[in-house]
């Protein structure tokens, strides 16, 4: 009885793997496949044609630009904003730190739709207050970033405060007490500490930004990003040059995933040739 | 506070004060504070905007109660709000997609936690992770091609004989949405309940073994319980995530299945009526609160633990 129920729980997750798999492959399968409409089946020939048309898409080329770029400025102001959180209520205590804390999680659980109308009625109104045309206050891109920022943040402040934990506090003040700057106290003991938070942190703002929607679609104006852009085609009617897009995505992922693991398995290998030794 | 002083000196402090100051109140305190101003506000036009008609009501609030459609619950027909009913089944199918997601991760959380061989199991997690890191509107878009009237679902089923004619899947209310907000979220259940079944202590199931008890009471006294909290900010995680979804529902939904979300897109980006729009985001924002409150408090969790 007890076998039957193993060999059922592993049927039950190659089950899960074709359903979480398969629908990526179908996919990946319509990008090849000689029909105006994204599909497997009718099956009519082999053809790279949508590769080149995708390549020749040149509003797809911007929003994948534009994607980039949105990116790279949140990485970079969430890991200050979520970095310096990190310090200031790591040395807090006490009820102003249970509410600062408390409202910095929070960001992660408003929906991206409310984060999105927020941000932008606040910077337009802002604009139309001060009478200005400055770029800051106009719906665009630049609102994604702010938009987006306000909750990939708390994901970079988990990230290192959590390494902050390990930190010892001892070696500040021997930095202190041997005469080393405020300023070098800062970048030469506490940042390398963090740097592999900070790394993970900048990372999984990146890849959080290229995939959020919610909030670009209510602040972009009338700039493209890629999320957006695919979203469009797919509702007004789609040409398989999206599926080749896909295809690409795919393989960039399959290929971290095989690196990934491939150094896993080096590393376990030699951390078992040390137990031998 | 003192001991930052000492550590990084006046300015560094400041600066990282500033900063925070800056997330926390121009990029959500005052941005949310705004919202809530401006859905008490008429959709004027640009000249009128500060003008003498320029008053607080709660009129766009009202709005959720324009619109009648005929419904029918339990075999009674009845008039009914059309956006209430949005919003009623937006939360409605939001909650059972979050219980179709626990029903499909359970299994397989317990399977990676204890059975598989453990040597495996760093792989398996990495297969699973790759629809994750495939971006969510072409995950939507994969559905999209499956469920399609002659797409390669009904052509299998058709091939299989367990169907005659093809079926439209997009066309028949809430099932193509669901699909595929399981598809999407249910990753999101299933880390945190393997999480928490991890630290399970095995020699517990193996007495119970032992001791007689039938699996499925050693699932409901002593794993389950064990993995409350992950159960918890799982299906916290799924619900939000549902709820607040706008891709999925516009790219599989059919005539029949406006998500509230939808509802706020169209009022805000086709309609131009950002007040209006500002009192059904502020709907959501209150309803989302009010669920988490509520599961924090029923399964006596801390806002840090579901978060993560």
């Amino acid at each position: 009885m007890h076998r039957f129920r193993q060999s059922l729980a592993h049927v039950y997750m190659v089950l899960f793997l074709i359903f979480m798999l398969a629908p990526l492959l179908v996919m990946a399968g319509a990008a090849f496949n000689d029909s105006k409409l994204p599909s497997i089946v009718p099956w009519r020939g082999w053809t790279t044609m949508w590769f080149s048309e995708m390549v020749a898409d040149e509003r797809m080329m911007w929003a994948f630009v534009n994607t980039l770029w949105v990116a790279l400025t949140v990485a970079v102001i969430a890991v200050v904003i979520g970095t310096a959180s990190a310090i200031l209520i790591n040395s807090i205590s006490g009820r102003i730190r249970t509410v600062l804390y408390g409202l910095m999680i929070s960001t992660i659980l408003i929906p991206g739709i409310v984060i999105g109308i927020s941000t932008m009625i606040l910077w337009t109104k802002m604009g139309n207050a001060m009478g200005t045309e400055f770029f800051l206050f106009n719906p665009g891109l630049h609102l994604s970033v702010l938009g987006q920022v306000s909750y990939i943040a708390a994901m970079v402040m988990l990230l290192v405060l959590a390494r902050l934990q390990s930190f010892d506090a001892g070696l500040e003040e021997a930095a202190l007490d041997l005469g080393a700057s405020h300023a070098q106290v800062m970048r030469r003991i506490l940042l390398p500490h963090l740097y592999p938070a900070i790394g993970a942190g900048a990372a999984v703002a990146f890849f959080q930004s290229i995939e959020n929607f919610n909030v670009t679609q209510f602040t972009r104006g009338g700039a493209d990003t890629l999320t957006v852009y695919v979203f469009s085609k797919v509702r007004a009617g789609i040409t398989p040059t999206i599926n080749a897009l896909a295809v690409i995505m795919i393989g960039i992922t399959i290929c971290a995933a095989i690196l990934y693991e491939v150094r896993r398995r080096r590393m376990e290998r030699r951390m078992a040739q040390v137990e031998e030794d | 506070m003192q001991d930052l002083l000492r550590r990084y000196g006046t300015g560094l402090t400041l600066i990282m004060c500033l900063l925070v100051a800056f997330w926390l109140l121009m990029l959500v305190i005052v941005p949310n504070i705004t919202l809530f101003e401006q859905s008490f506000r008429p959709y004027l036009p640009v000249s009128e905007v500060g003008g003498p008609r320029d008053t607080y009501s709660l009129g766009n609030y009202a709005k959720v109660f324009e619109g009648h459609i005929t419904t029918s619950l339990l075999g009674f027909e009845f008039e009914f709000p059309v956006r209430v009913r949005t919003f009623l089944l937006t939360i409605w199918y939001s909650m059972v997609v979050a219980g179709l997601c626990l029903m499909l991760a359970y299994p397989l959380a317990y399977y990676m936690a204890k059975i598989v061989n453990p040597r495996s199991l760093p792989t398996l997690i990495l297969l699973l992770f790759i629809p994750l890191w495939v971006s969510e509107v072409l995950r939507a878009f994969a559905w999209w091609i499956i469920l399609a009237f002659k797409g390669p679902l009904n052509a299998l089923l058709l091939a299989v004989g367990l169907i005659d004619d093809p079926i439209r899947w997009t066309n028949m209310g809430y099932t193509g949405v669901m699909i595929g907000l399981i598809y999407t979220y249910v990753l999101f259940m299933l880390f945190p309940i393997y999480n928490a079944i991890q630290s399970l202590d095995t020699n517990q199931i193996e007495a119970a073994e032992d001791l007689g008890a039938p699996w499925w009471k050693i699932h409901w006294r002593i794993v389950i319980p064990h993995a409350k909290p992950g159960i918890a900010s799982g299906s916290v995680m799924v619900f939000m995530l549902s709820a607040g979804s706008l891709l999925v529902p516009s790219i599989l939904g059919s005539t029949t299945s406006q998500w509230f979300t939808q509802t706020i897109n169209e009022t805000f980006n086709d309609a131009l009526d950002w007040n209006t729009a500002s009192a059904y985001a502020f709907l959501l924002l209150i309803l989302c609160t009010l669920f988490v409150t509520v599961a924090m408090v029923l399964f006596r969790v801390k806002l840090s633990d579901i978060a993560k």
